[in-house]
C-alpha cells in the first residue's frame, strides 16, 4: 500500500501534467501486475460498491481516536473530505504492514461488503491500525469512492503506453467497459498481441468534439464540413455482436435493460456492427424536454406505462464497425454512406432541414435550435476519421449562446477538495411577486480564484445564520449566471429548474434590487 | 472594560489594551501603546511598537531589537530568574516557539498565573525547550487546537525537505523553501543539508539569522543574492524566503523552481492546494493537539483560558473533561494561513 499511497499524494500535489505522467509511468514499472491493475482500476475513476454508509466510517474513526462525535464534526469541517479527517485523526498506528494494493483490495476492501457490521467496524478499525496516516487517506479513498487525483483517463492511458509500448488507442479500447482487475487483468491490458480475443461487448472510446472558438466563417470552405443539429440528450453506442445487443452509454455504463426501444434497434443491426448516436425522449416527431428523458435514465428497469409517456429513439450519426471490420479510420463521408446503407434497417433519420450555402446561412438555422429542442450545430470534417477522446481540428460543437440572468447570492457553503475551507458552492435567488428573493439555482463554478478569495471573506463577514454547513449571507452580491436550458419544475419551490448553471461574471456595478424577477425568468421556458 | 483572568483580579486582568497586571502595573503582549510591556516572543503579533519600556527574555533580546528599533528601550532577564516588579514575582521561562520565546510567570500572595505566548513542547535546535510551569491560572495558545494536527518528528520532515531538494536539482530546478522569516526559517536552516548544495537566503531570512548567530545558534553557510557571481547557476540551490514572495516579480531569477511552504496548515491538502505550492511541508512551531493537551495537564492549573486559534473547541472539550476552561478574546493570530494579510505584514517588518 505504500507505494501506491506515494503514488496518490505524488499525483494528488502536483499541478504538472508531465509529473503526473512521470509518476505513474514510474509506478507501473516498478509495481506488481497485480497492483498496477488495481492502481488503473482505482486511477481511471471506477470504484467497488461503497461497503457501508458514511456515518459508520465516522463514527468508528472518532470511537478509535477517541473523540467525540460534535468534535469530528468540528475537524470534518476544517479538513472539508472524509476521508482525509479520519486519516488525520487517528492515532499513529501500532503496526506497519508491507502489503501492496492488490492484497488489501482483495483480502479487506471486497469482502467487507458482505460482512455484518460488527465484523465491518472490528476489520476497518484493525487495518486502521496498520497504516501510516498516507495509507490511511488512500484507504480511507478506496471505501468511501471519492477517489479522484486529478488524472484523467486520457493521462492514465499515456503513463501505460510510455511504460509499456502499447499504442495508446489500444489500451484506450481494452479499458472501456465493465471490467474488473482480476490477476491476469494488467498483463493483458498491456499485451501486445492485438488478436487476443476481444470482449465482444466492449465498445470504442467516443470521439468528441470541442467548442467552436472564435467565428465558424474562419473554419473556411463550407463544402468541406458535415453539418448536424447537436442533440440534448444520452451519448450512447450500440453494439451488435455474436447475436448480442449492447447499448453502452458515454459513462461507460451498460444502459441496454433501461433502453428496450434502443436494443430493439439494435437488435435489427447486421451482424458485427457498431453505431454511434444519441439516444433522445421522442415524440410526435421532435424531442421531449431533457426532463423527459431523465424519468428514463434512473431506472434500471421501465415500466409500460413510461415506455408510453416517454418513448425514446436513437439518432444515428456515425458507424464504427461494419460487418466486422473496425471502419473508424476511414473518413467520415465513407462512413456516413455506410449509415445510409444501415437506414433499410430502420435507424431513425433526421436530417439537416435543407441544404446551405454559406456560413451566415447556416448561423440563421443555428438560431432555430432552441425552438427545436436541440443545443445548435455540430460540424465535421467529412474527411475526419473517428478519433479516440477530445481532439482539435475536426470536430466542432457550435452550440446556442446560454440564457443569462442576474441573480443574488443568498447561501453559500464550503466546497470540497481542493475548495475545502473555502466558500464556494453559492445559491443565488431572483425577486418573486411579493419581492421576497427565492432560490433559482446552485453554482459551483466560473469565478477566478482570486474572486473565490473575495467572496469567501464577503461571507464570513456577512454571515446572518448557520444551518449545519450552510451559510445565509445578507443579499449584497449579485452575479450574471449562465445556464443551458429552463424547464417548469413542481420540485423547485421558484417552479423552474435550469440546467448547467454556472457564474458568467461578478456584476458588481449590479445592486441586489436590480437582479432579475421569476416573472421573467418564466419566460424564458420555452413553449 | 477589564475583567479578572486570574482569581485575584489584581494579579492578571484583561483590559482593552490587552493582558494587565494590575499590582506590578505592567503587560504581555499588549496591542496598544503601554509605559511597561513584557514580551513572550518577536513575532509581530505579540511584539509591537510603542510601548516606552521593554522586557524580555535575555535570548530573545537581540531578535527583538532587530524586529522593533535600535533605540527601543528593552529590558532582559536570564529564563528563570526572579524579578520583583512592585512585589509582584516576575519570571521568564523557554516557551519552545522561537529563539527566545517566554512564557511569563507571575505570582502575588500565593496564586501563580502564566501566560504561554506561543510555544511547542517539541525540540527544536535553534531555542532553549519548552519547559512546563506549574500554575493556578493558565493562559494558553491553541492555534492547531484541533485533533487532526498531530507533527511528525523533525528528522522525516528535514529528511522530506532534503529529499524534495534532491529531487528539484535532479530535475534542474531552484528550490523556493518559504516560511516566517523569523523562526521558522532557522529551524528549517537548521535541518537543511548544506552538503547537498547552496543555501541562499532571502534579505528578510538574513537578517534574522544575523541575529540568531549572535545569539550562538549554529546555522549552516548561507549566501545572499547580492554576493552572488553574475551568471550564478540556481538550478542545484535551495532558498529561504518568506512567503510574501510567492508570485512576486523576485522568483523570477531562479528560473525553473519548485516552491514549497512550511507550516501546521500544510497538514491538510485543501490548505496546499490552496496556495498553489509544489509542496506542503507540515513543520510548525505551535503544539499539535496531543501536546497541546499534555502541556495543559502539566500545569495543574485550575483556570485554563484559550487565546486565538480553535479557541471555543478547545474550551468546550476541557469542559467535557471538567475542567474550567474558557475562552479569553485577544488581539493575537498564531500562526498564519499567509493567504491572509497578517502574515504578509509580519514579513514587511522583517
Amino acid at each position: 500500500m505504500r507505494d501506491f499511497a506515494t503514488l496518490y499524494l505524488d499525483l494528488d500535489s502536483s499541478n504538472r501534467t508531465n509529473d503526473k505522467v512521470a509518476f505513474m509511468v514510474e509506478y507501473f514499472r516498478t509495481a506488481s501486475a497485480e497492483d498496477a491493475g488495481w492502481a488503473v482500476y482505482f486511477l481511471t475513476g471506477r470504484r467497488p460498491k461503497r461497503p457501508f454508509a458514511s456515518t459508520k466510517f465516522q463514527l468508528w474513526a472518532a470511537e478509535t481516536a477517541g473523540i467525540n462525535p460534535w468534535l469530528f464534526t468540528e475537524c470534518y469541517d476544517a479538513v472539508g473530505d472524509l476521508a482525509e479527517t479520519i486519516a488525520l485523526i487517528l492515532p499513529p498506528p501500532t503496526e506497519t504492514n508491507q502489503e501492496g494494493l492488490a492484497w488489501w483490495v482483495q483480502n479487506v476492501l471486497l469482502g467487507l461488503a458482505k460482512e455484518p457490521e460488527e465484523n465491518q467496524r472490528r476489520i476497518v478499525q484493525e487495518s486502521w491500525q496498520h497504516l501510516t496516516t498516507p495509507e490511511r487517506l488512500v484507504f480511507n479513498k478506496l471505501i468511501t469512492g471519492a477517489f479522484r487525483v486529478g488524472v484523467s483517463q486520457e493521462l492514465v492511458v499515456r503513463a501505460l503506453s510510455i511504460s509499456s509500448g502499447v499504442p495508446q488507442a489500444t489500451l484506450s479500447h481494452r479499458l472501456m467497459g465493465d471490467w474488473t482487475a482480476g490477476s491476469l487483468f494488467f498483463e493483458s491490458l498491456l499485451s501486445l498481441d492485438q488478436d487476443s480475443s476481444e470482449d465482444l461487448s466492449r465498445p470504442y472510446p467516443f470521439c468528441l468534439a470541442h467548442p467552436l472558438e472564435g467565428e465558424a466563417s474562419s473554419l473556411c470552405d463550407l463544402s468541406e464540413w458535415h453539418v448536424e443539429w447537436k442533440w440534448d440528450g444520452i451519448r450512447a453506442e450500440v453494439i451488435r455482436r455474436g447475436g448480442n445487443t449492447y447499448v453502452w452509454s458515454r459513462g461507460e455504463e451498460l444502459i441496454t435493460a433501461r433502453f428496450p426501444e434502443i436494443a430493439a434497434i439494435g437488435d435489427r443491426l447486421p451482424e458485427g456492427t457498431v453505431i454511434d448516436g444519441e439516444i433522445l425522449a421522442w415524440s410526435e416527431g421532435r424531442p421531449l424536454p431533457f426532463a423527459e428523458l431523465q424519468k428514463r435514465i434512473g431506472r434500471k428497469t421501465v415500466g409500460a406505462k413510461l415506455l408510453q409517456t416517454v418513448p425514446v429513439t436513437l439518432i444515428t450519426f456515425d458507424v464504427l464497425e461494419f460487418r466486422g471490420e473496425d471502419v473508424r479510420a476511414k473518413p467520415l463521408s465513407d462512413r456516413l454512406q455506410i449509415l445510409d446503407e444501415l437506414k433499410t434497417t430502420g435507424l431513425v433519420e433526421v436530417p439537416m432541414p435543407k441544404t446551405v450555402n454559406d456560413w451566415s446561412e447556416l448561423a440563421a438555422i443555428r438560431e432555430q435550435a432552441r425552438d427545436l429542442r436541440v443545443e445548435g450545430l455540430m460540424l465535421k470534417r467529412k474527411s475526419s476519421v473517428y478519433g479516440v477522446g477530445r481532439k482539435r481540428g475536426d470536430w466542432w460543437k457550435w452550440k446556442l449562446d446560454p440564457f443569462t440572468i442576474d441573480a443574488v447570492l443568498i447561501y453559500a457553503q464550503r466546497g470540497s477538495g481542493k475548495r475545502a475551507s473555502l466558500y464556494t458552492d453559492y445559491t443565488f435567488a431572483v425577486w418573486n411577486d411579493e419581492r421576497q428573493l427565492v432560490p433559482v439555482a446552485k453554482a459551483y463554478s466560473g469565478l477566478t480564484d482570486a474572486e473565490i478569495k473575495e467572496v469567501d471573506a464577503f461571507v464570513r463577514k456577512n454571515t446572518q445564520d448557520k444551518f449545519g454547513p450552510v451559510r445565509t449571507v445578507t443579499p449584497m452580491l449579485v452575479m450574471e449566471l449562465a445556464f443551458e436550458g429552463i424547464q417548469k419544475s413542481s420540485r423547485h419551490k421558484s417552479g423552474i429548474a435550469v440546467r448547467f448553471p454556472r457564474i458568467a461574471r461578478w456584476r458588481h456595478d449590479k445592486l441586489p434590487a436590480d437582479a432579475n424577477t421569476l416573472e421573467e425568468i418564466k419566460r424564458l421556458i420555452p413553449d | 472594560m477589564s475583567f479578572a483572568v486570574s482569581e485575584n483580579p489584581k494579579l492578571l486582568s484583561l483590559t482593552d489594551r490587552g493582558l494587565y497586571c494590575e499590582v506590578g502595573d505592567f503587560y504581555v503582549d499588549p496591542w496598544r501603546s503601554v509605559e511597561r510591556a513584557i514580551i513572550t516572543h518577536a513575532h509581530s503579533d505579540h511584539a509591537r511598537w510603542g510601548m516606552k519600556y521593554y522586557l524580555c527574555s535575555q535570548e530573545g533580546e537581540g531578535v527583538l531589537r532587530r524586529r522593533l528599533s535600535p533605540e527601543s528601550h528593552i529590558t532582559s532577564y536570564a529564563y528563570g530568574e526572579a524579578i520583583t516588579l512592585n512585589g509582584v514575582q516576575v519570571s521568564l521561562h523557554p516557551a519552545g516557539h522561537i529563539l527566545g520565546s517566554a512564557q511569563v510567570r507571575m505570582e502575588l500572595d500565593g496564586e501563580v498565573a502564566v501566560v504561554s505566548g506561543d510555544y511547542k513542547t517539541a525540540a527544536d535546535a535553534t531555542c532553549t525547550p519548552f519547559e512546563p510551569i506549574r500554575c493556578h491560572t493558565f493562559v494558553t495558545e491553541c492555534t492547531f487546537g484541533l485533533p487532526i494536527y498531530r507533527w511528525q518528528l523533525d528528522e522525516e520532515i528535514f529528511a522530506d525537505i532534503n529529499g524534495w531538494w534532491r529531487e528539484n536539482q535532479a530535475k534542474g530546478r531552484c528550490s523556493i523553501l518559504m516560511g516566517y522569516a523569523l523562526g521558522k526559517s532557522q529551524r528549517a536552516l537548521s535541518g537543511l543539508d548544506p552538503k547537498q548544495g547552496p543555501i541562499i537566503v532571502h534579505g528578510a531570512v538574513h537578517a534574522m539569522n544575523e541575529a540568531y548567530r549572535e545569539a550562538g545558534i549554529t546555522l549552516p553557510e548561507t549566501r545572499r543574492l547580492g554576493e552572488l557571481p553574475a551568471g550564478f547557476d540556481f538550478s542545484q540551490a535551495i532558498v529561504l524566503a518568506p512567503p510574501s514572495v510567492q508570485g512576486s516579480t523576485w522568483l523570477r531569477r531562479f528560473g525553473e523552481v519548485s516552491c514549497a511552504f512550511m507550516s501546521g496548515w500544510m497538514a491538510v491538502r485543501g490548505a496546499k492546494r490552496r496556495r498553489a505550492m509544489d509542496r506542503g511541508f507540515v513543520l510548525s512551531d505551535h503544539v499539535d493537539w496531543p501536546s497541546l493537551l499534555g502541556a495543559i495537564e502539566a500545569t495543574r492549573a485550575e483556570r485554563i483560558w484559550a487565546t486565538h486559534g480553535y479557541t471555543n473547541i478547545l474550551v468546550r472539550h476541557l469542559r467535557e473533561q471538567g475542567k474550567w476552561a474558557e475562552v479569553l478574546t485577544t488581539e493575537w493570530e498564531g500562526e498564519q494561513d499567509a493567504t491572509e494579510a497578517g502574515a504578509a505584514e509580519q514579513e514587511e517588518s522583517a
